[in-house]
């Protein structure tokens, strides 16, 4: 009990921080400690939703960026159409562009899900390595797919000139806007724990430890493991699109294989299975990115050396580190 | 004579050559155990296999209180009524022994897709889920984690995971395995009050709770029934003798 108290002190603690770093940031008036706080919340909620799959589900998803841009490419699509004012496809139904974010976040949600459905009915077949290689094999077909569709920018990638519009506020306010992305971390992390304590988080914790057990208990793991990565794929899409948002661009580089391992290293150097381990690791990601990259170009082989020992010494991640072992009881 | 809870009928499999299970046909009546032994490789396990549907049969059909049951998946098997314990304990080492039985409550009342509702706080099936680790002799150990539990007590819990599947049939692979005398005894009785749940197949290697609990018994050699009646006509069959109890004896 009290390691559990630990944790939910942990977590609390670095939700507080990461929520009023941009609040002190705009108070000093520097405006590039606010978008850097978005771009941690944006990148651990892309890490909230692989850490369902990787984490709760031990499903080892090596394709997570194809969400990431999947979500990213809806927001540059709907956004480009509707300045140029025209539809995104006429055929069968004709659907215009649109600059209002909560649309763009549901369908971007939408199109990962449908996407996620598909490669999780084929690849949840498999098994570890394999499991890792066939999403590692989708997510580059997504890019290679990206990296040629000129309509949309191809290997240059497509420019965002107006950041998308939020009903009744100020979007191209960084705070603003830092706020929006919280919020959506907060409701994800808040998803995760709950359904992480209801019936089906049970059964996918079980799909991980033991699927022998879980089909013996009357449940079959597939339809579980499918509907986790299905969630996990909508999460991580949503933070594609907020990316996308924030940096006003969106190109093939956000689906490559280089960031679905990043996203990975987020959940892994935060802890794997825990609440708020993308939060840490991609707090920890993002600042090394920014202070140790100042000082040199070299700051992946620190990183690199980060995550050897957290992986060596502290199974946990970060979390295991500040808040004890993890625990189901 | 009362209806077979659980009937099977000319089960095959086949590995190649080996003829790992061959035309088996048994039943499983109300309120009766019935043992199922055999010499090493006779094709216990794998018949076990067969009925939950781990293994893909060659041919035969299983029936469960009338419904047949030989095409469903192992899950849908277990909903319909199997309840099965392993030879080698099966169970979520990391979660505590009373989450390993309200998932096998859960999954009897196929609520898997609750996404809302929190476990921990659902007094009805924590009360099911004790009621359950009582009558297994777990009471006061549902907080602990399987990984801590000692061999004896997960044996129990592995009972306990069959149990609280509320089933129509026990399908219990040694459950006895590596229990030392006291735990043998211990379970004995168990099983001997389990019987009025569900009738009970038992594989089991100790011939003392064998005779000892068993309405009948099917002698299985070389994944074939060689014999089957009551302990008395067991003792007495040649054949059995000779294939399997005299070389034990």
């Amino acid at each position: 009990m009290a390691e559990i108290r630990r944790e939910s002190v942990v977590n609390l603690a670095l939700l507080t921080a990461l929520g009023a770093a941009p609040l002190i940031a705009t108070v000093l008036d520097e405006p590039y400690y606010v978008n850097l706080a978005s771009r941690i919340a944006i990148l651990a909620l892309a890490g909230v939703g692989l850490n369902l799959a990787l984490g709760y589900g031990g499903m080892i998803s090596f394709g997570h960026a194809a969400f990431f841009g999947i979500g990213g490419y809806v927001t540059g699509v709907a956004a480009v159409t509707f300045l140029e004012g025209g539809v995104v496809i006429e055929w069968p139904v004709t659907i215009p562009g649109t600059d209002l974010m909560p649309v763009i976040w549901l369908v971007a949600m939408l199109v990962a899900a449908l996407v996620a459905v598909f490669i999780g009915a084929i690849s949840l077949r498999t098994r570890g390595v394999y499991f890792i290689m066939i999403t590692l094999a989708f997510a580059q077909m997504i890019f290679y797919f990206a990296t040629s569709w000129p309509a949309y920018g191809g290997e240059d990638g497509l420019p965002i000139y107006l950041r998308n519009r939020f009903p009744g506020v100020e979007t191209n306010d960084p705070l603003i806007f830092f706020t929006l992305c919280f919020i959506l971390l907060l409701l994800a992390l808040g998803l995760t724990a709950r359904i992480m304590g209801a019936d089906f988080g049970a059964a996918l914790r079980m799909a991980r430890l033991n699927p022998i057990r879980l089909a013996t208990s009357g449940i079959s793991p597939f339809p579980v493991r499918l509907t986790a990565f299905v969630l996990s794929a909508a999460i991580t899409a949503l933070a594609g699109a907020l990316f996308a948002d924030l940096n006003g661009f969106v190109g093939p580089s956000m689906m490559s294989w280089q960031r679905s391992g990043e996203i990975m290293v987020f959940v892994i150097l935060g802890g794997v299975g825990r609440l708020c381990g993308p939060v840490a690791g991609a707090a920890l990601f993002v600042l090394l990115e920014v202070f140790l990259g100042g000082v040199t170009e070299r700051w992946q082989l620190f990183l690199g050396l980060i995550l050897l020992g957290v992986v060596l010494f502290a199974r946990g991640g970060l979390m295991g580190l500040l808040a004890g072992r993890a625990r189901h009881g | 004579m009362a209806e077979p809870v659980l009937e099977v009928s000319a089960l095959s499999k086949r590995y190649g050559a080996l003829a790992a299970t061959d035309e088996v046909s048994l039943d499983i009546r109300p309120g009766e155990i019935h043992a199922l032994i055999g010499p090493n490789g006779a094709g216990k396990s794998t018949l076990i296999g067969l009925i939950t549907g781990w293994i893909a049969l060659d041919a035969g059909r299983i029936r469960l209180g009338g419904q047949d049951i030989t095409e469903l998946s192992v899950a849908a098997r277990a909903r319909a009524g199997l309840g099965r314990s392993f030879q080698v304990s099966s169970l979520g080492m990391d979660l505590t022994a009373r989450q390993n039985i309200m998932l096998a409550i859960a999954g009897r009342s196929g609520r898997v897709f609750g996404f809302w509702r929190q476990v921990n706080s659902d007094a009805r099936l924590i009360e099911a889920a004790e009621a359950v680790l009582n009558r297994v002799g777990l009471g006061d150990r549902s907080a602990v984690a399987v990984a801590e539990l000692s061999h004896g007590e997960r044996r129990q819990l592995e009972l306990g995971c069959a149990l609280a599947l509320g089933p129509r049939v026990f399908l219990l692979d040694e459950p006895m395995a590596g229990l030392g005398a006291g735990g043998t005894a211990a379970l004995t009785r168990l099983l001997d009050g389990l019987r009025h749940e569900a009738p009970i197949l038992l594989v089991e290697h100790d011939m003392d709770a064998v005779f000892q609990l068993a309405d009948r018994i099917s002698v299985l050699v070389y994944g074939r029934v060689i014999g089957a009646g009551s302990p008395g006509e067991i003792r007495a069959s040649a054949a059995v003798r000779e294939a399997y109890l005299g070389d034990a004896g």
